[in-house]
C-alpha cells in the first residue's frame, strides 16, 4: 500500500504507547495532551483508510483478499478511540496502560496490513 | 443501570461488586476484548472460506474465541459469580494454550494452518499464555475485597 504512511502510523502509535506508558509509570491517568496524541493517531488511521479505499476503488487487489484488508483497516481506525474512551472511565494509571495496549495493537496491525496488501511481492 | 443518576457525578458510574472490571481489571478487560475480536474474526473468516484446509486448527480458533468472549463478558458484568466463571475460563484457557501449544510442537502435521494457541501463542507475542496467568492472579486477588 502506501508504505511511508504505514511507517508513519506505526511510529506514531509506538510513540503514543511510549508516552502513555510514561504516564502510567508516573502513576498518572491520561490527560488532555494524551487525547490530542490519540486524535492525531486516529486521524492518520482515517487517512490510511481513505487511501486504502481509493486504491481498492482503482482496482488494486490485496494479496490476502479485499475483505480481510478492509476489516484490518477498520480495526486500525477503531482501536485507539476505543482505548481512549476506556481510559476516560478509568482515571488511574491502568487507564494509561490500556491506551498503551491499544497503541501497540495498532502497530502490530500495521505490520499485518502490510503483509495483507503486498504479500511477498513488496507491492 | 437502574440508578437515579446523580447529575454531579463525574466519576466512574458505580463500584461494581468485586470490582473485577476496574483498575488493573480494565487493562485485562481490554486485552481480552482485543483477543475476542481477533480470534473471532479470524475463525469466522477461516471457517467460512477454507474450512477444509485445516478443520482442527480453525475449530480450535473458534473455541478460543468463545472462551475469550466469555471471560470478557464476565469481566464486564462483575460480581462473585462472574468472577468464578471467569476464573474457571482462565484455567480452561491456560489448559488450552498449553495443550494446543504442545500438540503443535509434537505433531505439526495436524495443523496445516496456525491457531491463536499454536506454539504457545508465539505468533501473538506469547500473550495467550501470559493473559490467563495474570487473569487468574487478578481474579484471586480481587476476591479479597481489594479495590
Amino acid at each position: 500500500m502506501l508504505t511511508p504512511l504505514t511507517v508513519v502510523l506505526t511510529v506514531a502509535a509506538l510513540a503514543l504507547a511510549a508516552w502513555c506508558g510514561w504516564a502510567a509509570y508516573r502513576d498518572q491517568p491520561t490527560k488532555d495532551w494524551h487525547f490530542i496524541g490519540m486524535a492525531v493517531v486516529t486521524l492518520l488511521a482515517l487517512v490510511q483508510l481513505a487511501v486504502g479505499i481509493v486504491r481498492l476503488a482503482r482496482g488494486a487487489d490485496p494479496a490476502e483478499g479485499t475483505a480481510i484488508f478492509v476489516a484490518y483497516m477498520a480495526a486500525v481506525v477503531a482501536c485507539v478511540p476505543v482505548v481512549g474512551l476506556i481510559s476516560l472511565t478509568e482515571r488511574t494509571k491502568w487507564g494509561s496502560l490500556t491506551v498503551v495496549a491499544g497503541a501497540v495493537v495498532l502497530a502490530v496491525l500495521q505490520a499485518r496490513l502490510h503483509d495483507i496488501w503486498g504479500g511477498g511481492n513488496g507491492g | 443501570m437502574a440508578e437515579p443518576a446523580p447529575s454531579t457525578d463525574t466519576g466512574p458510574p458505580r463500584e461494581r461488586r468485586g470490582g473485577i472490571g476496574t483498575g488493573p481489571g480494565t487493562l485485562l478487560l481490554t486485552l481480552y476484548g482485543i483477543f475476542t475480536v481477533g480470534a473471532a474474526s479470524r475463525s469466522i473468516v477461516q471457517l467460512s472460506t477454507r474450512f477444509d484446509e485445516a478443520p482442527l486448527a480453525y475449530l480450535l480458533s473458534a473455541l478460543a474465541a468463545l472462551v475469550y468472549a466469555f471471560i470478557t463478558v464476565s469481566l464486564v458484568r462483575g460480581g462473585e459469580r462472574a468472577r468464578r466463571a471467569a476464573f474457571g475460563c482462565c484455567c480452561a484457557e491456560l489448559l488450552g494454550v498449553l495443550t494446543v501449544g504442545t500438540w503443535t510442537l509434537l505433531t505439526p502435521s495436524a495443523f496445516p494452518d496456525a491457531t491463536v494457541w499454536s506454539d504457545y501463542g508465539m505468533g501473538y507475542l506469547f500473550i495467550p499464555v501470559i493473559l490467563p496467568v495474570t487473569g487468574m492472579l487478578w481474579l484471586r486477588r480481587s476476591r479479597r475485597g481489594h479495590s
